[in-house]
């Protein structure tokens, strides 16, 4: 089956077929990237432009890297650089950076729904890097192939989200990737922070961290921001950690070979001790590097690549 | 002035339990029980076979934007989509700039309204200073002025003891109060029905509770005080429990509903399509159908469009950043009657009465009848004409309407304020 889509803007709209893909052409990438000469000619003489209008580091120098193991020139916009600070709207900074010939454009915004919406009026690619609390599809791509390489399939494994899934962009983007994939997943947190919504998105709900820790062979923790607590989501980060911190104690429910996930950044004894975030169940460091290949991946298929033609040249 | 025979038409007047096909005269810009003789064979024929003659419609609840932001809209361009959806009264809201919190803008409003409006454009006032909920406006003067009602409409009170004082005050001067139900604290950063969608897409929800509390705390203060709170374009399924319980006991609070709420759902949110985002929000099928059963059993009193225009580049943002509110005239008339009369099966009368007599009779104003010596405030419509509504060759100033493209059923085709035609074959006369 060819790879016919040019943006990458959901999750919830690839099919399982897609997904595999964008991990297989991932698993080529990812060869490349341990070789001594790292980079492929695939997109030698495009441009990307990573517009980042919220602030970002692991995503946008992994998409910048993306993009130069692939021999794109990549320009980084930020959005205290952009025009947007002198009242320039969306349209119209995308279109300037149209007019200036770029040949994708990858958005990172605030606003929800932001990339679909340039997506309606551009003629060249866009790659959703992060919308609002919308959804973060790279990142769920890339955390579906590290559980892949661990888990093999995760077809009926049970896979705990921990923390604030209301406001998570990324908590969205697994959930679709992991109901694809046929996953179980429980997603785990605070009521205030777990709305109950989200069992129509095909997910269990809980509050009970125990039962939902049980035998579980992941667990994804997701960052608790303190902006959270004056908007009375939570008493304190001091009672969040106690009853939703993940510790030795509360690690040793899960499965014996459980991976425990974060995708950064961390706020160490908050959401996780620090000894577990650096334990040997932790593949939070293998996340980021999987961050590259698979947006090397979906860079190379929306340019138009093809997934059976990732047949990297030897070194 | 001329002498108008409209003949043959359905005439529908709630307000005389009138329905039958049959003659309508006008004369000296009022309704005539017949004419004589000579006056027939001068009078101008309007056949009307196969059309609907209503009372002219009424809306109380518009936004014409003047003075301060007439590149949205103006009062001479709002009017004349008025007209051309039928409506020969409309009632606009003073959240402009300046906004209307003292009596020389509502002059000012009344000024432009004499120069340049071919509708009845009925003005209304704030409740509190500048619209900050902070301290009463000058209620008083601005009844003197001319409003028929006092509103923050889109910034609603917060403080229940200021309403509580603006409820025994207004009353005072028999002034409705019209308030837009909305709980801030609950709503901050808001864009969205809060629920199974606003999760989906990620944005901020904005919970029927917030429109419930006010609700509820607005049946409480009607009750306690006297004084008649309209509570504008309901939501929530949960509000209009509310009402209807409270309309029970006998309080004196009357509810409208919107064209919109009745039609369309939080699913139409699906693509981030601003022309869809408004404030209160789109709800759910279980809301949708809580407002029309409040319709049907009087729960509540009347539509109203919340008419809001919006310039296309205004709306053309993301969805976060866009401003709340679509066009409502052009296309209120067919959108009830898809949903109210053929969907629902509620008779026609019914419906005219919801947009014509009941919010007549709400402002206490001396419309929404064809009754003999009223003024000649008339729509002909044909229900069954198909028409496809191209919101940009309306005659709103702007053209941010869910229903822009869409193929309508029911159309306008000639209304009269004071037995002057203003609209008929498309055009503003």
């Amino acid at each position: 089956m060819p790879w016919t889509r040019r943006h990458l803007l959901t999750i919830e709209e690839l099919s399982l077929a897609e997904i595999g893909q964008i991990h297989a052409t991932a698993t080529a990438f990812k060869k490349i990237l341990g070789r001594s000469v790292k980079k492929v000619p695939a997109l030698r003489g495009k441009t990307i432009v990573n517009l980042f209008l919220e602030p970002s580091t692991r995503t946008r120098m992994a998409f910048d890297m993306a993009a130069k193991r692939l021999s794109a020139d990549v320009i980084s916009l930020d959005g205290a650089s952009s025009s947007t600070t002198k009242g320039e709207t969306l349209r119209d900074t995308a279109e300037n950076i149209r007019a200036l010939g770029a040949d994708m454009i990858i958005l990172r915004h605030a606003a929800a729904g932001s990339p679909l919406y340039l997506s309606k009026f551009l003629d060249i690619p866009v790659i959703n890097a992060g919308d609002g609390a919308h959804e973060h599809p790279t990142q769920g791509l890339l955390d579906t192939f590290t559980m892949l390489e661990h888990l093999g399939s995760l077809k009926g494994r049970k896979v705990v989200i921990l923390g604030d899934i209301l406001f998570s962009r990324v908590a969205r983007s697994n959930i679709h990737a992991l109901t694809k994939l046929g996953a179980a997943v429980t997603l785990v947190g605070p009521s205030t922070l777990v709305p109950h919504w989200f069992t129509d998105l095909g997910v269990k709900v809980s509050h009970d961290l125990r039962s939902a820790l049980a035998d579980a062979e992941v667990v994804m923790l997701l960052r608790i921001q303190h902006e959270r607590q004056s908007s009375g989501h939570f008493p304190s980060l001091g009672e969040y950690t106690s009853m939703f911190g993940l510790n030795k104690t509360r690690a040793s429910w899960l499965n014996p070979k459980a991976i425990i996930m974060h995708p950064g950044p961390i706020n160490r004894g908050v959401e996780i001790d620090s000894e577990l975030a650096d334990g040997d169940r932790s593949v939070i460091l293998e996340q980021v590097t999987n961050g590259i290949a698979v947006r090397m991946a979906v860079l190379y298929l929306c340019s138009g690549g093809q997934p059976e033609s990732v047949m990297p040249a030897s070194a | 002035m001329s002498t108008f025979w409209i003949q043959n038409a359905r005439i529908i007047d709630p307000a005389a339990k009138r329905d039958a096909v049959g003659d309508l005269y006008i004369s000296d810009g009022k309704f005539v029980a017949t004419l004589s003789a000579a006056a027939k064979k001068r009078a101008k024929k309007i056949d009307a076979t196969g059309l609907v003659a209503c009372p002219g419609l009424i809306d109380v609840h518009v936004h014409f934007r003047e003075p301060g932001q007439t590149h949205k809209e103006t009062i001479a361009t709002g009017s004349r989509a008025a007209a051309a959806g039928g409506f020969t009264t409309v009632v606009c809201m003073p959240n402009t700039a300046p906004v209307a919190d003292n009596a020389g803008t509502i002059q000012l409003i009344n000024d432009s309204v004499r120069r340049d409006a071919v509708v009845r454009v009925l003005p209304t006032g704030c409740i509190t200073v500048g619209m900050k909920g902070a301290a009463l406006a000058p209620i008083g003067s601005l009844k003197r002025a001319g409003v028929v009602a006092i509103t923050d409409d889109g910034d609603c009170v917060q403080s229940n003891e200021l309403m509580r004082r603006a409820c025994e005050y207004a009353k005072m001067f028999d002034l409705p109060i019209m308030d837009h139900c909305q709980d801030h604290s609950m709503t901050v950063g808001a864009v969205m029905n809060e629920g199974v969608m606003s999760t989906r897409l990620g944005l901020r929800g904005w919970p029927n509770a917030a429109e419930d509390l006010i609700v509820a705390r607005n049946a409480i203060l009607s009750e306690h005080t006297g004084a008649h709170i309209h509570l504008q374009h309901i939501s929530s399924r949960h509000s209009v429990d509310i009402i209807r319980r409270a309309k029970a006991r006998g309080v004196k609070i009357t509810a409208e509903a919107t064209p919109h709420h009745i039609a369309l759902t939080d699913e139409s949110l699906a693509t981030y399509d601003t022309h869809f985002k408004m404030n209160p929000p789109l709800r759910t099928e279980e809301d949708r159908r809580a407002i029309i059963a409040g319709l049907r059993d009087g729960t509540i009193d009347i539509i109203a469009t919340d008419h809001a225009p919006h310039t296309d580049y205004e709306k053309d943002k993301e969805f976060d950043f866009a401003p709340n509110g679509i066009l409502g005239l052009e296309t209120a008339l067919p959108v009830t009657l898809a949903i109210l009369v053929r969907q629902e099966k509620f008779k026609l009368p019914f419906v005219i009465d919801l947009m014509t007599r009941r919010p007549a009779q709400l402002l206490g104003l001396p419309a929404g009848t064809l009754a003999a010596g009223a003024a000649a405030d008339l729509c002909l419509f044909n229900p069954n004409e198909d028409w496809t509504y191209d919101a940009k060759a309306g005659f709103s100033k702007s053209s941010n309407s869910p229903w822009h493209g869409a193929t309508l059923t029911g159309r306008v085709k000639t209304t009269f304020v004071g037995g002057k035609i203003v609209f008929a074959q498309g055009k503003i006369l």
